[in-house]
């Protein structure tokens, strides 16, 4: 138990931890971003829009996350030479969260567009039927109502994305949790399964709040019909 | 309740498949292993699968500097090649598959340090490796000295990595998967150096894609000694240790290392080896 305990004073796990909780949040306001233009394109009348949607949503949702993060290091850093700060680890770290949410805004797509789903066809007929045009129709009667149907599944899109924030060291941010945890286990090898429990057990304590979160919310947000 | 039994059915075959496959690891001292040819004895050996030079996986046969050792210390204790398994043993790993009993010896760049010790045993040394640095042909860097403000890789959680941070902390290390990533990345031009042990160094430069473009500074900042690692309480450590001794003797040991690491314009340390096995505890 001295042993373990031991291990707190030597590497700092909660640091480590806060930088998945910021890989996570930058990625997940860029993915939210990058995601509600997607689910856009994808139901607007205009065929060209629909069909870059679709597109982007099949290759991205269906691209594994630890070779678009390896493609940030060794394509656009390593052979392209793109920096996105002056402090190198910086740059990695900036180019790390745009691989996050890219891949994160294929299935914020589809989150919001299964929102939309839940919007019945009345409500963006009676929108026409007043005079708004497609945008003005979307953002003040259809998204707003999509986005609380798709509080749900946005939140199991940030949990994936708070998992998912540790195959960052396949984008060279060494410094996050499953990085730290290789350190320790190269170090202190004979305490391998209680390093295991404790970085499970971080991410057990980050994600569950989310969990419940979101479903409270969802229940309380739902537009009754 | 049917679904009660059924799921209670499924636990059970879950169970049991997984408890027979543990199982199978036992039968190292079965003879013949099935294979029924000479009916020798068989070893299961734990090396790397990703290490040029050393331990590398060539689809299904595997060559370098370990894997060579490994073959001459498994023939001084009577099993010939053929009854050899290799097991990927991955640095994180190593302790678990000998404390787990899944390999019966690891040639895995494994240094010797008072912590493995206390879980694993250890036989030889049989090299004595030093942290380098691999760097452009063109580049004027001779040592970690001239890393200041340079961008140096390695791979995360490596002792290399570690001691880099501890010591010199005015470089920019970035940290990646596997030494491939750094090597690429060097050669893109990102990258200043890369930084592990020098034969570890020395096989990636020798590889064909690498020939010529890079070199081992040879200016080493520390000692690791690479050693067989063995179960705790295992009786082979004084038989691996005359095998190494004998290999060292008539020559077949630094063969071994020409041999893998050819091409990259290396030359070990020949202070610190060849080395003296350590007397077994």
């Amino acid at each position: 138990m001295e042993d373990y305990l031991s291990l707190f004073e030597t590497y700092d796990v909660l640091a480590a931890f806060w930088v998945n909780i910021q890989l996570s949040f930058w990625a997940a306001i860029w993915a939210l971003a990058i995601g509600t233009v997607l689910a856009l394109f994808r139901i607007s009348p205009i065929p060209s829009l629909q069909w870059f949607g679709a597109a982007y949503v099949n290759i991205f949702r269906n691209t594994p996350l630890t070779i678009i993060l390896a493609f940030g290091f060794l394509g656009l850093f390593s052979v392209m030479q793109i920096s996105l700060a002056a402090d190198l680890n910086a740059s990695l770290f900036r180019i790390a969260i745009v691989g996050l949410a890219v891949y994160h805004a294929a299935f914020v797509c589809e989150a919001i567009r299964s929102g939309v789903n839940t919007v019945p066809l009345g409500q963006a007929e009676a929108a026409r039927a007043i005079g708004l045009s497609f945008l003005p129709a979307a953002r003040l009667i259809i998204l707003p109502q999509a986005f609380r149907g798709a509080i749900a599944p946005l939140g199991n899109v940030l949990i994936a994305l708070i998992k998912n924030s540790t195959v960052a060291a396949a984008g060279s941010v060494a410094t996050e949790a499953s990085g730290l945890m290789k350190t320790m286990i190269e170090f202190r090898s004979d305490l391998v399964i209680p390093i295991f429990f404790t970085f499970a057990l971080g991410f057990v304590v980050l994600v569950i709040p989310i969990g419940l979160l979101t479903t409270w919310a969802s229940r309380k947000l739902a537009v009754a019909r | 309740m049917r679904k009660t039994r059924y799921a209670a059915a499924a636990v059970a075959a879950v169970a049991a498949l997984t408890l027979s496959a543990c199982g199978g690891g036992d039968s190292a001292e079965s003879e013949g292993g099935g294979g029924g040819e000479g009916g020798g004895e068989s070893l299961r050996i734990g090396i790397k699968f990703d290490q040029p030079g050393l331990g590398y996986d060539e689809g299904g046969s595997y060559s370098g500097f370990d894997v060579d050792v490994a073959k001459y210390v498994a023939a001084e204790l009577g099993v010939s090649e053929e009854n050899i398994e290799w097991v990927e043993a991955p640095s994180a790993n190593r302790e678990n598959l000998l404390a787990n009993e899944q390999v019966d010896m690891i040639f895995a760049t494994y240094s010797i340090t008072d912590t493995r010790k206390e879980t694993v045993d250890f036989a030889g040394p049989y090299f004595v490796a030093g942290q380098d640095l691999l760097v452009p042909t063109d580049s004027d860097i001779t040592g970690p000295e001239d890393l200041e403000g340079k961008n140096l890789c390695s791979v995360t959680g490596s002792t290399s990595a570690q001691k880099i941070k501890d010591q010199y902390p005015g470089v920019q290390l970035v940290e990646q998967p596997g030494y491939a990533e750094c090597v690429t990345a060097m050669g893109g031009g990102q990258i200043d150096a890369v930084t592990t042990d020098d034969i570890i160094l020395a096989g990636l430069a020798a590889q064909e894609a690498n020939a010529g473009k890079f070199k081992v500074v040879g200016n080493t900042f520390s000692e690791e000694r690479y050693g067989v690692g063995l179960p705790k309480g295992s009786d082979r450590c004084g038989d691996i240790n005359s095998a190494i001794t004998k290999m060292i003797g008539d020559g077949a040991w630094e063969e071994a290392i020409t041999s893998n690491t050819e091409g990259a314009d290396y030359t070990f340390n020949a202070e610190l080896n060849p080395p003296e096995p350590e007397p077994c505890a």
